[in-house]
């Protein structure tokens, strides 16, 4: 039963840390709380959805178009809503992507209704005995792909030259810039990163809970923030890891816990509440510190 | 008219929220929590009257006391952290106070608190409100306590070394935007007879930014400005109406590129307070008046 709750954990886990990562990537580059992440998050899903019913193509063609239209959206975000701002008023960007946040969700609204959408059952689900336990493809599929992704975005900033660029561009924008490396290019391009694995967390989700609605991206939205403060803002290994640990502790407390109660949500905001006032630099440290 | 006055009320309403948020602004604190503190106020109220049957003026005002006291519990820990690391701070609290709301059967739960009494004079009662704090923010303008408020959010450090404390400054600052927070949300309770937690959501405390942003940061007729207009407008202009917030959103964004510091600005209130000076022959202070000092 507890070895149940570990595999769910994980792979809830594994969702939370796709979103945190895209955060932590863009405060990382930029310093900005990108607040519209989730709603990016949210429009990868019915991308996802819509392609998968109206075309019928495969999860495994499905999935990576859904990626290059929710990277396109955040690159969009970056070149309309980010770019353009002045850089003397600091909340400019947090208040700006607010705004992207609130068009989003009610476009959403508009477009797809206020209730949840049934998710198409993409992937013959199957149960896989093991031992006393049971493992469902679904299980299986959404651990792999984001560890995938995660693997593959770890080898995009340690080994290629866009990464470099990321890292440099991280440490110091103007000095970055002076030596050679185009500044927004990059910053664009980690836009366009962050959103895509947002919106393969957003199809994933859909898969594990075949339900998806327009209020989702708030909900994993807020996750991923506790996540990146619990990895430490800006921390993208940090992001990985503080992802599976909040999806463990959430359904651990679930099954350890008897309570009527939804503990669920108070459970996270509480762990987010004792990090920012004990350790606001998180578990494992951030590189970028400001206010 | 019916209909006109509820708007013109909820305007009053949001006017106050907006103020509450503008409070700790000023300082520098950016809440995402002040709808947190507004479902403090609306329950403790409507607790007060419904349950212990206390008249509608102590239950609002105990709305608001129990409020500004854990604004000043959360305002604690928000003396640490500043920026970002706030804005989550605050934002989880608004959410742990509605899940906690959805979970006490006393108060009805999620299914929300009904049969609260109607106050017919809400009108009367959000307006005057809206007076003591126009009076309240005008005096702090020219107030020891204001031009702290006003360093402090300027650069908090050289605040610190010129002596002022800012430990002091916030923490009060805090904790009377969330006693504001907490009126406004009594007067909302007893004008809707029926509350739920579900009201009183990120999105409606992202709303409070978008009117104080809107309107202006630099003075507080900004948030009074912004308020009201964004209020009253999409009511009365149907085809805004539907697309109220996709509106709201694209505004925000667009203030942002275009002008930052909101339409009423420092310069605009004090071109207007010169043009009212010359009409009635007050005789001005000269160029370096005391309010030239003030802002960013």
């Amino acid at each position: 039963m507890i070895f149940q709750q570990i595999i769910n954990g994980l792979m809830l886990g594994a969702t939370y840390s796709l979103v945190a990562i895209g955060y932590t990537l863009i405060f990382g580059v930029l310093g900005i709380l990108h607040f519209a992440h989730g709603e990016v998050l949210m429009a990868g899903a019915f991308m996802g959805l819509y392609i998968i019913t109206w075309s019928g193509l495969p999860l495994y063609i499905a999935l990576p178009l859904a990626m290059l239209a929710t990277g396109i959206l955040g690159v969009l975000i970056d070149l309309l809503a980010i770019r353009p701002l002045r850089k003397d008023f600091h909340l400019a960007p947090l208040l700006s992507t607010i705004g992207v946040t609130i068009i989003l969700q009610n476009l959403a609204v508009k477009l797809f209704g206020g209730f949840g959408t049934r998710f198409p059952d993409a992937i013959g689900t199957t149960n896989y005995q093991v031992g006393s336990f049971f493992i469902s493809s679904v299980n299986v599929l959404i651990l792999g792909i984001s560890l995938s992704l995660m693997v593959g975005l770890y080898f995009i900033i340690a080994k290629t030259k866009i990464g470099k660029g990321m890292r440099a561009v991280s440490e110091n924008h103007m000095v970055a810039g002076l030596l050679g490396v185009n500044v927004d290019w990059i910053v664009l391009i980690t836009f366009g990163i962050a959103s895509a694995l947002a919106g393969a967390a957003g199809v994933m989700i859909g898969l594990a809970f075949h339900a998806i609605s327009p209020f989702i991206g708030l909900t994993f939205a807020l996750k991923g923030l506790v996540v990146m403060l619990l990895g430490g803002l800006g921390n993208v290994a940090g992001a990985m890891i503080g992802g599976l640990i909040l999806g463990l502790a959430e359904v651990l407390s679930i099954v350890l816990l008897p309570t009527e109660i939804n503990l669920q949500d108070i459970f996270s905001f509480g762990i987010m509440i004792l990090i920012l006032i004990f350790k606001p630099t998180g578990l494992f440290g951030t590189r970028i510190r400001q206010g | 008219m019916d209909y006109l006055t509820s708007v013109v009320t909820i305007a009053g309403i949001n006017i106050i929220m907006a103020l509450s948020f503008y409070l700790p602004f000023m300082t520098g604190q950016i809440s995402l929590g002040q709808a947190g503190f507004m479902s403090i106020g609306a329950y403790a109220s409507a607790v007060c009257t419904v349950k212990f049957g206390i008249p509608y003026v102590p239950a609002v005002l105990i709305g608001g006391i129990c409020s500004a006291m854990v604004g000043f519990v959360l305002g604690l820990p928000a003396l640490r952290i500043k920026g970002i690391y706030l804005l989550l701070l605050t934002l989880g609290f608004g959410e742990i106070v509605r899940v906690v709301f959805i979970n006490i059967d006393y108060i009805g739960g999620a299914a929300g608190f009904p049969g609260i009494p109607y106050q017919e004079h809400t009108l009367l009662y959000a307006y005057g409100m809206v007076l003591i704090l126009i009076v309240f923010f005008n005096r702090l303008r020219k107030s020891r306590m204001g031009r702290a408020c006003q360093a402090v959010g300027t650069d908090e450090d050289a605040a610190e070394v010129l002596g002022v404390n800012i430990i002091a400054v916030k923490l009060t600052a805090f904790s009377t935007g969330a006693f504001i927070a907490g009126i406004g949300g009594g007067i909302f309770a007893h004008y809707q007879e029926y509350i739920e937690p579900l009201m009183f959501d990120v999105m409606h405390a992202v709303e409070l930014i978008v009117f104080t942003i809107f309107g202006g940061i630099q003075i507080f007729w900004g948030p009074i400005f912004g308020a009201f207009v964004l209020t009253l407008v999409p009511e009365f202009l149907r085809i805004i109406q539907e697309w109220r917030m996709e509106l709201y959103g694209a505004l925000l964004v667009l203030m942002m590129i275009v002008r930052p510091q909101g339409i009423i600005s420092l310069d605009s209130v004090w071109s207007i307070e010169y043009a009212v000076r010359r009409l009635f022959r007050i005789k001005t202070t000269g160029v370096l008046s005391p309010s030239r000092t003030e802002g960013k």
